[in-house]
This record gives structure tokens, C-alpha cells and sequence, in this order.
């Protein structure tokens, strides 16, 4: 076990940076994510962590070595990989034993091991099989079964779920988890789906163009985005953005409307609005509370298509001045297409971010 | 429509195996011609080119030939010269052409690309344009051997076989190959822990039989058919190839029928290891799962 700090980590190919100097502190035990978009840099983080990639700049340490210049061999960490790349020529049990065999271990303590991280991970009848003769998910599992075996210090995931099929995705997500919770061991996982990053872990990394945008537990980052690009990225449906028009800044408190939007006042988290300025106002779409009288509300639109998922009605909102927005009503309803429609919403349940750069 | 279709298809195989016979007949007719005619005496082996009785096993048959070339040159020895200096070469350049390639995919060190390069420019000079230095300098290295150290290799088994163990084209195809292998299952030995050589091993050797099989049949056929560099560096008849040994039967009074009784029993090495590679070639195939 062991916590792993990274400090102004770099990572360039020629001219092209990559890793534009990232910190972050991840604790013994912690189960970290770190989340992006596709090409932010996530695998390449991980695979320096790992030792597959050279650092360019910066400092890595796990537990209280600096391993910037530690082969893979000698970090005692295990990966995942995307693709399982579980060893197509062996038995499971030999994909297993694998690093055990590496390192020498006697055929007793290799069967005692393998034996045990295939209890765990429900996998006995497996063990004779071939590679050739497994599914996604049971190449999964013997991929994490590799991992185990030799108890890293440090695990990590690239995107481990991304070539299942849903449902096998939500088992494995949950077997995940409650690995985390049997072995106690840090966990770097890697994916660019937020469900996976808001359920699995302890902390988030969100990244962005290879620079972390926030760091922090996922309740934390969902509550208290720092910029419009986190609070964009973590929740489903995805927050809505209005680019209105500061009215009136008056110390914390920053009254903003546009065309579709009466006047309303929010408390700025950060950033400087000055009256006649531009902001952008975040909404998510499950604050959005119909109004009864379409007069008595804040929000003017007309209702587009509207998904029903039983639990959940999805509205699409085409805004009085030509935007749209998506609300998450709570439950069933029927609405009419092109019927007016108006919302109210908490205030305070609302995020003010700077304008978009044009 | 089944009846039709299922006629159709017949007859498309039917025409697909004449094809495929009539190729395999092209092929097979000279070694037919060779070894009917290795048990004819010339008088009658020319006459029978005149007409099909040139390809069967007519008239006045016998091994006479045969023994008539073992007494003209030492036919056993240059046999088992080819098979030791083809076997023992084939292998290290398996061995020295598959880690060239792996060091040259996996590994990452500054100026691999330049030297790949410069391994790969070797492909278009031609052997001849390098054999005389290469003569110089064979003729000058030196050896530790049981009669202590003594200068020149000419006229030895190394001479023959070190000089040809590394080659670019046998280096590029693994290079092709390893490149086509997925990444992440070397990268996977790395986090576990394995050296360079245990993923060498354990991992990437397991899964380069197709490769292995496709660069020995080429070296094999390179080296078995050995003729200049041989016939410039050994002199002494105990190191001479097969190759090099057809030369006996070329002097005076050639007998066209120990020739061919000749070129018969050089085949048979190349039908075994042929027959050999063969039966490995599939059950690499088969264990690895590489393909399907
Ligand atoms: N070997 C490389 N050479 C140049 N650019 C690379 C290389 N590997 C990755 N990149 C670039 O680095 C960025 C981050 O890649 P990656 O870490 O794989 O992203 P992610 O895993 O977040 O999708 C991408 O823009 C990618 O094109
Ligand atoms: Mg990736």
C-alpha cells in the first residue's frame, strides 16, 4: 500500500505537450479516477504511473520513493489494461501466476494464490480454459486476477469497462468497488465516463487538454464545480448552460437575466461580474421545476421532444430567445409538443461561471 | 435451385484441384525426371528425353548410379557439411534475427530508427559486391580454438556459418511481425514484472511461431544453396557443401546419371526439414490461437 504524489508532472512528444504540469496527491488506500474527455491525457497520466511512459518534467513518488526513473518491474504496481491483454497462449491459470512464475515463486505458493484470486474473483472453473475460450467479461476478471495475485501496492485501470456490454459494465463496476473496499489497496482508475468516476471513487480528477481542472470527492465536484467545464462534465443529463447578462453585481450576491430568463439573483462562488458584463448561468436540468402558471415562472420556453423513461421525463426546451436547455422533470408526464412551457428553479441550486470567450 | 447450385459448386471445386494439379504437376515433373533418370545409365537417359519414357522408370533400371557417385566424391560428408552448416545457422539466426527485431520494436533506445535503417539499406547490396572484403577480413580473425590461437578462418564451419547468421531481410520480417503483435500484452509483462528477456521468452517467442517457421524455410533455402561464398573460403575438402560438391561430377568424363543420382540424395535433407517445419508450422498455429 501506498500513496502516490505527483508534483507539476509534465509530458511532452517532441513539441507536443501532453501533461501540462499536473499535481496531484492521491492517499494510501484512496481509490482515485481520473475522468476527461477522450485524448486528455488520461492513459498517458497512468502509463506514467505505471512506467510505460517516460516523465518529461516533474517529480513522481509511490509510498516515499521518487520512481521517475524505476522501470515498471521495480514500482510494484499492476494495471488493467483496455484490452485485458491477457496472455493468449497461456491458461488462465497462467495468465494469473504470471508475475508469481517471474518472480520465482514455488509451484506450491502459486497454486495457494492463484487459488485464492479465483475465489475472489469467481473464476475456479476458469482456470483451465484458454483465452481463446472466454468472454469479455471473464478476460476481464482474469485480467484483474493477474493484478491481484501479486498484492501491488498500487493498481491501475485504463478504461477496464469500456468493451462490455452495459450491463456487464454495471456488474463489474460494483465488483470493482467492492474489490476496493476487500483489498484496501490505492486504486487509480482511468475512464472518460463520469457515472463510472461519481460511483467508484473516493476522488476525482477531472482533466482537461492535459491540465487538472479539479480535484476532490465526487459529491464535492457535482456540488461545487470550479468551472463551467467540471460542472459541464460530471451529472447526466449534462448541466445546462445560459449565457445572460449581469444586471447588477452587489458584493456576493450578482442578478443576472437574458431573453428568456427573468431577472434573478445568485451568489457568486468566485470569479468578477461587473453590471453590463457576461456570465454564464448553470442549471441542472434536475433543479428545473415546472411552474403551474406559466407566468409565476423565471424560465420562458416551448416544449420540444420529451423523453419518458417512467421515473424520469427528459424535456427538451426550446427558450424564448432561441436557445434550448434539457429539464429532468421527476415523474411521468405528458407534455405537448410546441405547448409553453415555464420553469422555477432554486437560486441558490444555481452555479455562475465567466462567460464563454468568444 | 439447391440441385444447381450444389452441381455448380461441384464443378467449381472440379476446376479449382485440375488447376491446382496441373500446377502441382509443372512442380513435380523435373524431380520426377530426376530421379527416374538417376536410375538410368546415360546412354539410355538421353534417348528417353526424346519421348514420356523420360519420366518413367523404364528399361534397364538400377542403383548402379548411385554408387558410382559415392566413389566419385565423398557424397555423405558434403551432405552432412550442408545439414550441419544450414542447421546451425538457421538456428542462430533465428535466435540473433528475432532479438535484433524485438529490440528494435520494444525497446526504446536513441538511434534505433537510424540503425534499422542502416539495416534495412543492407537488403539492396548484393552479396557478391561485399564477399572479397569480407574474405580479406575472414582471412584474418582470429580464433581460440583447441590448438590454442591461430589466425584466418578460411576452410572451417564458422567460416560458413558466422558471416551469415544476421541478416536485414530476416531481421526486417521479424521487425514486421513483432510491430503486428499488441503492445499492451508486452507492455502487461513489464508492470508484472518481467525483464527483457522473459518477455523475449515467455511471452513474445511463444507467440512467433508462424514467423519463426517462415524465416527458417527462407534461411534454409538460402544457406542449403550456398555456392560462391563456400567455393571462396574452403579449400579443404572436409568442409566443402553440397552445393559446392556438384563441381565433382562436372570435371571430366561427366555422368549425367550420377548427377541426377547426386542432386537426388542432396533433396532428401530438404524434404525432411520441410516435412518437419511443416507439422510445427501448424501446431504453432494451432496452440496460439494467433489466427481466429
Ligand atoms: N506516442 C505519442 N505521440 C504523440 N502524441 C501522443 C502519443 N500518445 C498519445 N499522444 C497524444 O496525447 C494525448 C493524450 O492521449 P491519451 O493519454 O491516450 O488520452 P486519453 O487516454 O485521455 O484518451 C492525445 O492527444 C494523443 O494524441
Ligand atoms: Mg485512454
Amino acid at each position: 500500500m501506498a500513496r502516490i504524489s505527483l508534483k507539476d508532472v509534465r509530458k511532452s512528444y517532441g513539441s507536443t505537450d501532453v501533461i501540462r504540469g499536473v499535481d496531484i496527491e492521491i492517499e494510501d488506500g484512496e481509490f482515485a479516477v481520473f475522468v476527461g474527455p477522450s485524448g486528455c491525457g488520461k492513459s498517458t497520466l497512468l502509463r506514467m504511473v505505471a512506467g510505460l511512459e517516460d516523465i518529461t518534467s516533474g517529480t513522481l513518488s509511490i509510498g516515499d520513493r521518487v520512481v521517475n526513473d524505476l522501470p515498471p518491474k521495480d514500482r510494484k504496481v499492476a494495471m488493467v489494461f483496455q484490452s485485458y491483454a491477457i496472455f493468449p497462449h497461456m491458461t488462465v491459470r497462467e495468465n494469473v501466476a504470471f508475475g508469481l512464475t517471474i518472480a520465482g515463486a514455488s509451484k506450491a505458493e502459486k497454486d495457494a494464490k492463484v487459488a485464492e484470486a479465483a475465489r475472489i474473483l469467481q473464476m475456479e472453473p476458469l482456470l483451465d480454459r484458454r483465452p481463446s475460450q472466454l468472454s469479455g467479461g471473464q478476460r476481464q476478471r482474469v485480467a484483474i486476477g493477474r493484478a491481484i495475485v501479486r498484492k501491488p501496492e498500487v493498481f491501475l485501470f485504463d478504461e477496464p469497462l469500456s468493451n462490455l456490454d452495459a450491463a456487464l459494465r454495471m456488474d463489474m463496476r460494483m465488483e470493482i468497488s467492492k474489490l476496493h473496499k476487500q483489498l484496501g489497496t490505492t486504486m487509480i482508475y482511468v475512464t472518460h465516463d463520469q457515472v463510472e468516476a461519481m460511483t467508484l471513487a473516493d476522488k476525482i480528477v477531472v482533466l482537461k487538454g492535459g491540465e487538472v481542472q479539479q480535484i476532490g470527492a465526487p459529491m464535492e465536484l457535482y456540488h461545487h464545480p470550479v468551472n463551467a467545464f467540471v460542472a459541464g462534465f460530471l451529472g447526466s443529463p449534462s448541466m445546462n448552460f445560459l449565457d445572460v447578462e449581469v444586471v447588477e453585481a452587489n458584493g456576493d450576491a450578482v442578478t443576472v437575466r437574458n431573453g428568456a430568463l427573468d431577472p434573478v439573483t445568485v451568489s457568486r462562488a468566485s470569479g468578477d461580474y461587473v453590471a453590463g458584463g457576461r456570465a454564464l448561468l448553470g442549471i441542472r436540468p434536475q433543479y428545473l421545476v415546472p411552474a403551474a402558471d406559466e407566468a409565476a415562472s423565471a424560465l420562458h420556453g416551448t416544449v420540444g421532444l420529451a423523453e419518458r423513461l417512467g421515473t424520469e421525463t427528459i424535456v427538451d426546451v426550446a427558450l424564448k430567445d432561441g436557445k434550448s436547455l434539457i429539464a429532468a422533470l421527476s415523474q411521468d408526464a405528458i407534455l405537448e409538443m410546441g405547448a409553453p412551457i415555464g420553469f422555477t428553479f432554486d437560486p441558490a441550486k444555481c452555479h455562475l461561471f465567466a462567460a464563454r470567450s468568444a | 435451385m439447391a440441385m444447381i447450385s450444389g452441381e455448380n459448386h461441384g464443378l467449381r471445386l472440379a476446376v479449382r484441384y485440375a488447376v491446382l494439379g496441373l500446377i502441382a504437376v509443372i512442380f513435380i515433373f523435373p524431380l520426377v525426371f530426376m530421379v527416374v533418370s538417376s536410375l538410368k545409365p546415360d546412354q539410355q537417359l538421353l534417348l528417353d528425353t526424346k519421348s514420356l519414357r523420360a519420366f518413367l522408370p523404364v528399361g534397364d533400371i538400377s542403383l548402379d548410379n548411385y554408387v558410382a557417385a559415392f566413389q566419385r566424391a565423398p557424397v555423405g560428408l558434403f551432405i552432412f557439411n550442408s545439414v550441419l552448416v544450414t542447421g546451425a545457422t538457421v538456428l542462430l539466426s533465428l535466435l540473433v534475427c528475432s532479438l535484433a527485431g524485438f529490440a528494435f520494436v520494444f525497446i526504446n533506445w536513441t538511434g534505433r530508427e537510424l540503425v534499422l535503417g542502416i539495416i534495412l539499406a543492407t537488403l539492396i547490396v548484393p552479396f557478391e559486391t561485399i564477399a572479397i572484403p569480407l574474405l580479406l577480413l575472414m582471412s584474418k580473425l582470429p580464433w581460440l580454438g583447441l590448438d590454442g590461437l591461430t589466425w584466418g578462418w578460411l576452410n572451417s564451419y564458422r567460416v560458413q556459418i558466422v558471416p551469415l547468421v544476421a541478416d536485414g531481410l530476416t531481421i526486417f520480417l521479424f521487425v514486421q511481425y513483432f510491430k503486428d503483435l499488441p503492445g499492451e500484452l508486452i507492455e502487461a509483462a513489464r508492470v508484472e514484472g518481467a525483464t527483457w528477456w522473459q518477455i523475449y521468452r515467455r511471452v513474445v517467442m511463444p507467440l512467433s511461431g508462424p514467423i519463426l517457421a517462415t524465416a527458417a524455410i527462407l534461411k534454409f533455402l538460402i544457406m542449403y544453396n550456398q555456392y560462391l561464398w563456400p567455393l571462396m573460403v574452403v579449400q579443404d575438402e572436409s568442409y566443402r557443401p553440397v552445393m559446392v560438391g556438384l563441381q565433382y561430377f562436372f570435371q571430366l568424363n561427366r555422368a549425367w546419371g550420377e548427377i541426377m543420382a547426386y542432386l537426388s540424395l542432396i533433396t532428401v535433407p530438404v524434404l525432411g526439414f520441410y516435412l518437419v517445419l511443416q507439422r510445427a508450422f501448424i501446431a504453432s498455429i494451432a496452440s496460439t490461437g494467433v489466427k481466429g
